[in-house]
């Protein structure tokens, strides 16, 4: 087991790569910390599964390193890198059973055979397959194949990290939260470092320690899931993550009081001069219905169960906020209060940290 | 980013493929007295009087145009019936249809050879014999099994629900097939096309049985004349280089299917 | 799929029936009706029985052609199947070269057989072909008119040329359907290159390479024109394979009745043999579903 550092990586799918947009992957800088357990958070295209596939040794990155524990592995083979890897579609060998499916990985590397029947039946009953296990693969369903190729991802023990790249998407929506239990319980167990990859943020912030946010190619915020949601560095992790997403408004930010459309909003700290477009944002969760404040005209009120989410236009543009349980839904005509504490400053959808404070990345 | 082991293998591989053609072409573009008495690699006394011979000598190019006809009508006909055939066996269970589906590949098992005397007699019974409709008849014996054989793969793939929208719709049967099953195989009907265009055109023991002069395919115009001057070389291999220009036509044409079509729709 | 049933759709095959039992059913019935009986010319044609039949069955002469038909398919599948995996497995996967290699290797199967034929005859030949005469460079004393070794080599080699690349584009096809995944997932395995192809490979390729040996053993059961135009047979009776023989007693010699036969007799080996081949794979089609 190894810490996994990416050192200047960038990676580009054409030979020649012309200007920034070419890179499927910009230039980062990034440690996996031994033992932690990360989501890889993102929309479909930004360049996640590019990412596992370079810690795995799959696809070589056109510049920069990565390092396990401080050894250059950046041109080693995937063999040499001792990783496990689950795919997002099951991956399974047919012509074997699901016996010879799981023991597949540990005999390629010549364990002993009363230490692979040992590994395999523990496997087997992790994932709920011991009835089946001298059933040949072929016949079986999606997500049984699926549930092979996790069982082969976590067979080994002495793997450096476990990637799994979306590995729920075809398995059943009970299943699903089942498995990613277990996955989390043995991640408790074993302290592998795993990297899971997801496009779905209640997997991510429900399997995680810690996020890692990616947009474009690009790795814009890494935190706790309480980080992602208080601290959005980039608005887009702010509209990625929550549900609905974080408001947005353009903006004039001077000293402690933004000027939104005319209207003074006032801000928890003082923020320097700022150039560029500039939003101030808050989630939908820390804005309240207030006899003055911003202008809005409701639009509609959605019950989720849980909680009413209220919907309205402010100058044009969307606004959503969550009534607690009890308050009055108002329509027509109303006004927001912005709690100035949890509103944070964006500069061309950058953070901007408020003046004297060091907290955040 | 392969090893380069296989660019060494298909280079071989390739080679063997095309020195004996180009071994032809190279004869092609020679005089006979070059070809006979010296040897040379390529030509060196260049010459298109090979294919001048044959491309003014009606008796050398209606070859091609008699072979050409032949094989477009057999794959017009083999198509059409093969269609609503295919369509049947891929969409219903009827009396008897895994019996006759069997009997028709066998018919693609029968050695041209058995036929070849039975077809001369029947043809020549009802006045078919030396008719470019004969030739094409008498290759539907292999080609409509394989036609109706591809067809069904790729229509196994086309799932039902989209027939059973369609008569809901309120297509009728010819329409439906016709406006919006047709486009969704249309794949399928190309591969089949072209294996019937494929193995009518090179096949030679039956189209050579049942023409003697009005409807003799090209590759039979060869052997005779082989037979009858027996040295000229030149004008024998020119005629081997033109025969193979409509094979290259086709395979140009549909080379971003050749890997999916030789599947036969089966992968 | 669950296929409903509907006798109406024998309407649809109706077509088929008619081009086909025209096409096949009429002639084989002239076949079966020559094989039983006798003529002495003139169109007067006399019961004959299973003469005909007694008479292939224990004619040394078919013995030895189809003793040396069942060789050569056998050296034909045992060269082409392998061979043509091989080549499979060392195509580029996509982009230029591998539009390129597609359409090199699809050109030998458009080739007239008698063409391939000719071909070969003025490769091989000792006094023009380029082989002939790189061989007897060579020092080999090459001669495939007159020594049944070399016109062998020369008619497999041929065959090799001519159907090899079938063989190949069909196991390509089986491998272009492997997703990218699997092959990531024998990485992450450690999977040796003998087990991607055992394991990955060839399970993928074994509906197509069914296909593939169907079509080559029957193919190469019925070959006729290529040998035929290379060889005539010869030397000797060394290249006469079933189909040449047939055509010489049926056409050369006219003897109907027993050609009648023997096209009975060969036609029900190569059902025979095909409907092994047809059993195991919709057995194996079965399977997989």
């Amino acid at each position: 087991m190894a810490e996994i550092t990416l050192s200047k990586l960038a990676h580009s799918y054409f030979a020649k790569p012309r200007g920034e947009a070419d890179f499927a992957l910009k230039e980062m800088d990034h440690v996996w910390q031994d033992g932690g357990a990360y989501a890889l958070l993102g929309a479909s295209g930004c360049g996640k599964t590019t990412l596992l596939n370079i810690i795995s040794g799959l696809v070589t990155p056109s510049q920069g390193r990565v390092l396990f524990g401080g050894r250059d592995v950046t041109r080693a083979p995937t063999a040499e890198r001792n990783i496990a890897q689950v795919f997002q579609f099951p991956v399974v060998y047919d012509t074997m059973t699901v016996r010879e499916n799981l023991a597949f990985p540990l005999k390629n590397r010549g364990r002993d055979a009363a230490y692979v029947a040992r590994r395999v039946d523990q496997i087997a009953k992790m994932i709920g397959m011991e009835s089946a296990l001298d059933r040949r693969a072929q016949g079986l369903t999606a997500d049984a194949k699926q549930k092979i190729s996790l069982g082969r991802g976590m067979v080994r023990e002495d793997v450096n990290a476990i990637l799994f790249d979306e590995p729920l998407t075809v398995i059943d929506p009970h299943m699903k939260w089942e498995l990613r239990t277990q996955l989390k319980q043995l991640h408790r167990e074993f302290g592998h470092t795993m990297i899971y990859v997801t496009h779905d943020q209640t997997e991510a912030l429900t399997f995680a320690d810690k996020v890692v946010v990616m947009h474009e190619g690009r790795v814009v915020q890494t935190g706790t899931p309480e980080e992602l949601f208080e601290t959005p560095e980039h608005t887009f992790v702010g509209y990625f993550i929550g549900s609905p997403g974080m408001n947005l408004f353009d903006a004039e930010v001077q000293g402690e009081t933004a000027r939104v459309n005319g209207i003074d909003v006032p801000l928890g700290a003082a923020y320097p001069a700022l150039r560029g477009r500039v939003q101030i944002g808050i989630r939908p969760e820390f804005v309240s219905l207030a006899a003055e404040g911003l202008p809005v005209t409701v639009t509609r009120v959605e019950d989720v169960g849980r909680h009413r989410i209220l919907r309205a236009e402010a100058f044009g543009r969307p606004v959503n906020l969550l009534l607690p349980e009890g308050e009055a839904a108002a329509t027509g005509q109303t006004r927001l209060r912005l709690a100035p504490e949890k509103i944070n400053v964006y500069a061309d959808d950058w953070r901007v940290k408020p003046l004297g404070q060091q907290r955040g990345a | 980013m392969k090893r380069p082991g296989s660019a060494i293998v298909m280079t071989l591989y390739l080679l063997f493929l095309m020195v004996p053609v180009y071994w032809l072409v190279n004869m092609s573009l020679k005089t006979n007295a070059e070809i006979t008495r010296t040897f040379t690699l390529w030509p060196q006394d260049l010459t298109f009087q090979n294919y001048v011979t044959i491309l003014t000598d009606p008796s050398w190019y209606m070859g091609y145009v008699n072979s050409l006809t032949y094989v477009a009508m057999n794959t017009v006909i083999s198509i059409t019936v093969a269609l609503p055939a295919a369509y049947a066996f891929s969409r219903y269970r009827f009396l008897g249809d895994k019996h006759l589906f069997f009997w028709l590949l066998t018919n693609r098992m029968a050695p041209p050879a058995v036929f070849a005397l039975p077809f001369f007699q029947l043809y020549s019974s009802v006045g078919l014999f030396d008719t470019h409709i004969a030739v094409a008849l008498a290759h539907c014996l292999f080609n409509v099994p394989l036609a109706v054989w591809i067809l069904e793969g790729f229509m196994r793939g086309v799932p039902r629900e989209i027939d059973e929208t369609a008569y809901i719709d309120g297509y009728s049967f010819p329409r439906f097939f016709v406006r919006i099953f047709m486009p969704l195989i249309a794949s399928g009907v190309g591969v089949a096309a072209f294996f019937c265009f494929m193995f009518s055109w090179v096949e030679l023991l039956l189209s050579r049985t049942l023409t003697s002069v009005n409807a003799k395919p090209i590759a039979a115009t060869m052997t005779r004349t082989v037979s009858a001057s027996g040295l000229d070389w030149g004008v024998l291999a020119a005629a081997g280089v033109l025969t193979l220009i409509p094979g290259g036509l086709v395979i140009w044409f549909v080379r971003n299917y050749i890997a999916k079509g030789f599947a036969l729709g089966r992968v | 799929m669950d296929k409903s049933q509907n006798n109406r759709a024998w309407f649809l095959v109706l077509p088929v029936l008619v081009l086909v039992a025209f096409s096949a059913v009429i002639p084989l019935m002239t076949v079966v009706n020559y094989s039983v009986q006798d003529t002495f010319g003139n169109n007067a044609f006399f019961w004959a029985g299973l003469e005909w039949f007694e008479e292939i069955i224990t004619s040394e002469r078919i013995h030895a052609a189809l003793g040396r038909q069942v060789l050569f398919t056998a050296i034909i599948l045992a060269i082409q199947v392998p061979l043509g995996i091989f080549v499979a497995l060392h195509m580029p996967k996509k982009g230029f070269w591998a539009s390129l290699c597609l359409i090199l290797m699809a050109m030998p199967l458009l080739i007239p057989f008698n063409v391939v034929g000719t071909i070969w005859q003025i490769f091989g030949r000792v006094d023009i072909g380029l082989l002939g005469r790189v061989l007897t460079a060579l020092g080999f004393d090459y001669n495939y008119t007159s020594d049944w070794l070399d016109a062998w080599a020369t008619v497999i080699v041929m065959d090799v040329w001519h159907w090899t690349s079938l063989v190949a584009l069909l196991c390509y096809a089986g491998l272009q359907s492997i997703p990218e995944a699997y092959y990531q997932a024998a990485k992450i395995d450690q999977a040796s290159r003998w087990a991607v192809f055992r394991h990955i490979e060839l399970p993928k390729m074994r509906g197509v390479l069914l296909i593939a040996v169907l079509l080559r053993f029957m193919d190469s059961f019925m070959i006729y024109t290529e040998p035929f135009v290379v060889t005539g047979g010869g030397p000797g009776n060394a290249t006469t394979f079933l189909s040449i023989d047939l055509v010489k007693m049926a056409i050369g010699q006219f003897d109907l009745g027993p050609a009648a036969a023997f096209s009975i007799i060969y036609f029900l080996v190569i059902l025979l043999i095909s409907w092994v081949f047809y059993t195991v794979m919709t057995n194996l089609d079965r399977e997989t579903k």
